[in-house]
Parts: C-alpha cells; sequence; structure tokens
C-alpha cells in the first residue's frame, strides 16, 4: 500500500520557502525566555568627521548603560552595547547590521546618524524583525514614505529642526527680506534649505534669496564665501552645517566682522557652542536638534538633567550635545517600551513582535520633557530655539529669549508629506509660537 | 565684456584676494608632494597625514604658548615649530622604515603602502586629538583685518590670509628653486630626479638623497598644514581631503614640476573664489575642470616633459 502522504508541486515550494522564512518569522512571534543580558547594536560614526557627534553619542551610551546596569537592568536584565562604525559607508553598515543581527542575536538596534544611513538600516531591521530604534538621524522621508511595525523614532526628524528656527525668526525679528544660506553639499544640506525654503515662501512670500551656497562637504576655508556675503549683506543667513565646518564657519565669519551684519541663523549650532568660545556673538539665533540644553529654561525634571549633565562633564570633560540627549531619548524609551510590554505580556518576557507593539503611543521621560511616539513610529520632540547671549558664568555664548516649541505645532501629522505640508502654512501660524522665557 | 566688467569688476577684485589667500595653501601642501614624486618616484597617499598631523601639532603648541603666557607672535612661530618637528620626526622615520623598501617597486605596491600609512596615522591623530574639533586662531586675531574698498563699502580680510600667507608661499616658491638651482645638495637632487642611475654612477648617494628630499617634502606639508590651522577647525579627515586636492594640482602641474604647482595652484584658488562669486554650484567642480581641461590639451601636465619610455 502507498503511502497517501504526497507533495505536489506547490505544496514542496510552500514548504520550501516556509523552511527559509518560518524561522525568522517564529523568532519574532514564539514566546521568549528572559535572556542573560540586552544586546544592543548601536550605530554611530566613529571616525571621519561626524565623529564630532558619533563618539560623543557612543559616550553618552557607555554612560547610560553603566547606569542602568548599576541600577539592575532592563526589566533586571543587565545591557551589553555593540558599537558599528558608520563612517566606512552604507555597504560595511549593512553588513554589519545583518551580523548583529543573525550573528551576535542582538535585541535591539540603534540606528543611526546618518539619514543615508538610517535609510539602509530600517528597511533591513524590518526585513529581519528586528525592533530598530533611529536614534540621531534626521531625513524626515522614512516614515513619510513607508509604514514600518519594527522602526520608530525616538526624535524629532528634520522638518520641525528646521521649521522651529524659522517661526522663531518670524516671531522675534519680522522684518528681513533678504536671506542667504550656506550649507554643506550633501543631503542634509540639501534638504534642509529645501524645507527651510518651502516653510518661508508659505509663511513669508517674497522674501528674496540672494545667495545659496553649498561649499564641498568636509570643507576647511569659507574666505570666498564670506566674501560674498560681506558684499552682499543679506539680512538673514541661515547655515544648517555642523562639526568643524560650522566651527570653521563661525570664526572666519567673526574675524571679519560679517556677524555685524547679518542676523544669523545655526539650527544646528548647540554643539558648537561650547568649542567656538566667545566668537559666536551674542544676539544670533541658534537651536539643537530637539529641546535639549543644559540651562533649559523649564525642564520637566531638573534633577535628572542635572544628574545627566554633571555625569557627562564629570566623564567627558565637557557639556553634553544633542547626540548624547537623543541617545539618553533611545535608551528611555527601550526602557519604557520594556515595561509596557511585559506589563501587556502579564510580567512575561516579550518577544521581538511583543516589544515593537509596545511603541506606537508609548510615552516615556526624558530629561526636558515628556515624548511621545506617535502611530506612524515618529517621535515627537520639542524644539528650543534661542538667541545667543554672554553672561558671565560661561567662556562661551548661551541661549537666552528661549522658546520651546511643542511638537505638535511644528511637526508634519501623521501620513503627510513634509514638503507638501509646508506648503499649506500661513502666516498666522507665527501667532501659535509660545512666548520666549529669558534665561536663568 | 566691457559692461560686465563695469559691473562685476569690484567682485571680480574681491574674488582675485580670495583666490590668491587660497592657492598659497594650496600651494604649500601640493608644492611637497610634487617634490617627493619628482625625487622619489613615489606617490605618497600619507602626505595628507603629514599636513594634518602638522595642523594638529601647530593647535597644541600654540594652545602651549598661550597658556604659558607667551607673546602673541610666539604663535606665528609655533606653527613654524609645528612644521619642523614634525617633518624632521616623521620624515626620516617613513621614509627609513617604509618606503625604503619599495622604491622601484611597482607603483601600485608603493600607493597601497602609503595609503595603509595614511589609515595609520588616521588612527593615530585621533588617539592624541581626540575627535572634537581643534582650533588655534591667535595668529589671525593677532594680525588683525584690513579693509579692502568695495563701491561705497568697505570688505573686511584677514591679514593673515591676504598678505602673509600669499608671501610665506612666495618665499617658499623662490627659495625652493633657488636651492635647487644654486646650491649643490640642490643640483645633487635634480641631478637624482634627472637621471638616478646616472648620478648614482658618478657618485651620489642617492639614498641620502631621497631621505634629505622626503624629509623636506614631509615638512612643507606639515607645514601647509600649521598654515592652515588658524584659519581653520581641525577634525578627523582633513587630510584626506587635502591630499585629494592635491593630487589634482599635482596631475594638472606635471609630477615633480614647481612653478607648474604655483600656477596650478593659484588657478585652482583663483578658480574656485570667481565661481562662488559668480556661479556658486561649480564651486566643487572647478579644480577638477581646470585639471581635465589641462589634462586634454596637456597630457604630461602644464610643465610637464614628455619622457621616452624605457623598455
Amino acid at each position: 500500500m502507498s503511502s497517501s502522504f504526497q507533495l505536489g508541486r506547490r505544496q514542496a515550494l510552500a514548504a520550501g520557502f516556509g523552511s527559509v522564512l518560518l524561522p525568522s518569522a517564529l523568532s519574532a512571534q514564539a514566546p521568549a525566555q528572559r535572556p542573560s543580558e540586552i544586546k544592543i547594536g548601536i550605530t554611530t560614526f566613529l571616525s571621519g568627521p561626524a565623529s564630532v557627534f558619533g563618539v560623543p553619542g557612543r559616550n553618552a551610551a557607555e554612560m547610560l548603560a553603566e547606569e542602568i546596569n548599576r541600577e539592575g537592568g532592563i526589566g533586571g536584565v543587565p545591557v551589553r552595547l555593540f558599537f558599528v562604525d558608520e563612517a566606512p559607508g552604507i555597504d560595511h553598515l549593512v553588513g554589519e547590521f545583518r551580523r548583529l543581527v543573525q550573528n551576535e542575536r542582538v535585541d535591539v538596534m540603534f540606528a543611526s546618524i546618518s539619514s543615508g544611513s538610517c535609510l539602509a538600516c530600517t528597511p533591513l531591521g524590518e526585513e529581519l524583525r528586528k525592533v530598530t530604534l533611529l536614534w540621531d538621524c534626521g531625513t524626515q522621508r522614512i516614515f513619510e514614505e513607508r509604514r514600518y511595525q519594527y522602526a520608530f523614532r525616538t526624535q524629532a526628524n528634520a522638518t520641525p529642526e528646521i521649521l522651529a528656527p524659522l517661526l522663531y525668526l518670524l516671531k522675534t525679528r519680522p522684518d528681513f527680506r533678504t536671506v542667504a544660506v550656506l550649507n554643506q553639499d550633501y543631503a542634509w544640506g540639501r534638504d534642509s534649505w529645501e524645507i527651510w525654503k518651502t516653510a518661508m515662501d508659505a509663511l513669508k512670500p517674497g522674501t528674496r534669496v540672494v545667495a545659496e551656497l553649498f561649499p564641498r562637504f568636509g570643507a576647511t576655508d569659507f574666505s570666498a564665501e564670506v566674501t560674498r556675503l560681506l558684499a552682499l549683506r543679506p539680512d538673514v543667513i541661515l547655515s544648517t552645517s555642523w562639526g568643524g565646518e560650522l566651527d570653521t564657519f563661525i570664526r572666519q565669519a567673526a574675524e571679519r566682522r560679517l556677524f555685524e551684519r547679518s542676523t544669523f541663523v545655526l539650527p544646528l549650532a548647540e554643539s558648537s557652542l561650547e568649542r567656538v568660545g566667545r566668537s559666536l556673538p551674542a544676539g544670533h539665533i541658534v537651536g539643537s536638534r530637539g529641546d535639549h540644553w543644559h540651562q533649559h529654561p523649564r525642564p520637566a525634571n531638573p534633577q535628572a538633567l542635572q544628574r545627566f549633565v554633571e555625569g557627562y562633564r564629570r566623564r567627558y570633560n565637557a557639556y553634553p550635545i544633542y547626540p548624547t540627549y537623543h541617545m539618553a531619548q533611545a535608551f528611555s524609551a527601550l526602557r519604557a517600551a520594556h515595561a509596557k510590554a511585559m506589563q501587556a505580556n502579564g510580567g512575561n518576557w516579550p518577544s521581538d513582535a511583543q516589544l515593537a507593539a509596545a511603541f506606537p503611543g508609548l510615552e516615556f521621560e526624558t530629561p526636558t520633557a515628556r515624548m511621545r511616539i506617535r502611530e506612524d513610529g515618529q517621535g515627537l520632540e520639542p524644539q528650543l530655539i534661542g538667541t545667543t547671549l554672554h553672561s558671565d558664568r560661561f567662556p562661551f555664548a548661551v541661549m537666552d529669549n528661549m522658546v520651546v516649541f511643542p511638537p505638535e505645532l511644528v511637526t508634519a501629522p501623521v501620513g503627510q508629506n513634509s514638503v507638501a505640508w509646508l506648503r499649506t502654512l500661513t502666516p498666522d501660524m507665527v501667532n501659535r509660537v509660545p512666548d520666549p522665557i529669558r534665561a536663568g | 565684456m566691457g559692461d560686465w566688467l563695469e559691473q562685476n569688476g569690484a567682485l571680480l577684485g574681491l574674488a582675485l584676494l580670495d583666490g590668491i589667500a587660497s592657492a598659497a595653501l594650496i600651494f604649500m601642501v601640493a608644492v611637497g608632494l610634487n617634490l617627493v614624486f619628482g625625487v622619489l618616484r613615489v606617490l605618497n597617499v600619507a602626505h595628507g597625514s603629514l599636513f594634518a598631523i602638522g595642523a594638529y601639532a601647530a593647535a597644541s603648541i600654540g594652545l602651549f604658548a598661550a597658556s604659558a603666557g607667551l607673546p602673541g607672535w610666539a604663535s606665528l612661530l609655533a606653527l613654524l615649530l609645528a612644521a619642523m618637528l614634525v617633518g624632521l620626526v616623521l620624515g626620516p622615520l617613513i621614509e627609513q622604515l617604509l618606503l625604503r623598501r619599495v622604491y622601484g617597486e611597482e607603483p601600485v605596491l608603493q600607493l597601497l603602502v602609503t595609503f595603509a600609512l595614511f589609515m595609520i596615522l588616521e588612527d593615530a591623530q585621533k588617539l592624541v586629538w581626540g575627535v572634537q574639533p581643534v582650533s588655534f586662531s591667535v595668529p589671525v586675531s593677532l594680525m588683525g583685518t584690513v579693509d579692502v574698498p568695495f563701491g561705497t563699502d568697505v570688505i573686511p580680510y584677514n591679514t593673515y590670509q591676504v598678505v602673509l600667507l600669499p608671501a610665506v608661499a612666495v618665499v617658499t616658491l623662490v627659495g625652493l628653486a633657488l636651492f635647487l638651482r644654486r646650491t649643490l645638495t640642490g643640483r645633487v637632487i635634480l641631478a637624482v630626479t634627472t637621471d638616478r642611475e646616472a648620478a648614482t654612477a658618478m657618485g651620489i648617494d642617492a639614498r641620502r638623497v631621497y631621505l634629505l628630499t622626503f624629509t623636506f617634502g614631509a615638512m612643507l606639508a606639515a607645514l601647509g598644514g600649521a598654515l592652515s590651522t588658524p584659519t581653520a577647525s581641525l577634525v578627523p579627515g582633513i587630510g584626506a581631503s587635502t591630499i585629494v586636492l592635491s593630487f589634482a594640482v599635482v596631475a594638472t602641474a606635471g609630477l615633480g614640476q614647481i612653478e607648474g604647482a604655483a600656477l596650478t595652484a593659484l588657478m585652482i584658488g583663483i578658480g574656485r573664489s570667481v565661481a562662488v562669486t559668480f556661479a556658486p554650484e561649480l564651486e566643487v567642480v572647478v579644480p577638477y575642470i581646470i585639471m581635465v581641461a589641462v589634462l586634454l590639451v596637456r597630457p604630461q601636465g602644464l610643465f610637464g616633459v614628455v619622457e621616452t619610455r624605457r623598455v
């Protein structure tokens, strides 16, 4: 008697695919055992120009991991960190991301500083069904172009980070007529200008752009650009540059008295303030890619902010800058999500899928605010913008007349494309900007 | 054309000033690379690292001098001291330990060795100076600004950039030309450059010439870095961006051509600043447009000599 169990071609194919796909699907769905450690893979810049952000981010991660482990870990389990350098490029990064998930069996990935890195890592995290927290990259495209189940951003994106300084400018110095831009010639420099220009055309139509300067990424001299700006005398100069290039631009502009002729708007300058000292004069607009500022006028948790700032300063001999706060937000979100997922799971250790399900709608504390992750995965983070001021307390410019922008005001709504949303803004939006707060 | 010049002549003048200042720095870096290639026939990728280390060393020595309460002019000496230290320490070390082993080898092997050295030195910089931007701007503040008339307005320029840097570049160019053509050591270097075998047969110690030339080239790279310190913040990766531009200058000038390096640096410096003024979108590609244009007309470079291939 022949066996009645026969496999047709379709069933055989299905079984074949199933054997490939099932293990990862099962690992995401299966009840999880409490591990001996939570492995966190972190992609950041450890070399190259962007290591000015990546290394402080790593420093903060190490400090926070030690703190968490001293307090008993997350859900009673200590954390262990694995770092990957973003600098060698996307191919290397994607390979390392896959290696960490498949070989090292990390539990969570924190990715990345570069927007290009995030655009590559996020679909990969989804494919591998591994919770991926976008801890620092700025591109708004990720959650506007696709929905993800396993990817979440624990900070804002480029749209609020650029719209907030523009609204601040419109509220505090509305009479400008001409604008010039000097941004680094790469994705962030170009994209941030598109956001600014689109919003400016909607909020203050008729403003004239007198120069669009995009010096090469990594430039070490802006003399010709400074000369051009001195000759043009624009009312406002925008620069979303960062790191050594921003420092150099500020110094060269200050030495040649450009700050006396134009109002500067520098949305990332919080990260340069300590380094450039008093080269950056008073009276110019700076931001911090969020509401991070060691002299925050109204932090949600003053003790936590002080503990974080002093702990970082003691250990690394510098004030923390925005990537360190972004790293703290990622850890805080992970802790909150774990607690929520365990509670939803009857106190049992959550699977990858259960952990991922805890993020939409998650609320978590940061040293300065209470943040929320929207249903599309995007974090809602306030934006703090201020005007530089020289005081006797610090050997560098600090922020005064600070406005803390509520995230709902400056973030594109769920399901809307940022650029399309910016086009719909109207000048009366400025009336909804909160009043400035004086430095203490 | 006349109308355009009337309207934009003043802007063009400003662009020329910026271009000359920029060319001075480009020349200082490229001339060392060109000299080393001309004599040793090794394309030294690590030249960019020597530039970066010279820059970082100048910042460290300058900051130390400032913290020790030394007068402002000492900061200018700090730049020179840093270049000499880096050249005299790293130059002989690299030549003796690494390059000496690859003379006469395939160019690809020489490139790989100097590229590996470049990577090692990049990491060494991070170990010593970290990744946060480092700066030292005392010389610029010390020398102040000079106001250049612009219509009814004035445009302030750093005296350091528009006076000191071009002066140093001119002194270097003239000094190097005189050294190579009027001194015995210079003529010996030229002899080895022209025909190593013949020079060696006549009793010239080619190895000593190589050591001397490489040390001098390293010192020039470090001096270029040191001179850039007062105007720029130093970050990881400055060596890489410098070497790319230096290669463009060397290829355009003609390998081993010092006057060619000066002229090319001037073309690139002025080309970039004119682009910033009149067509900013072209600024990034101007050096390479110039390079391609020159090489299309003169494949051996502006001042290069067509060599007979030796079988």
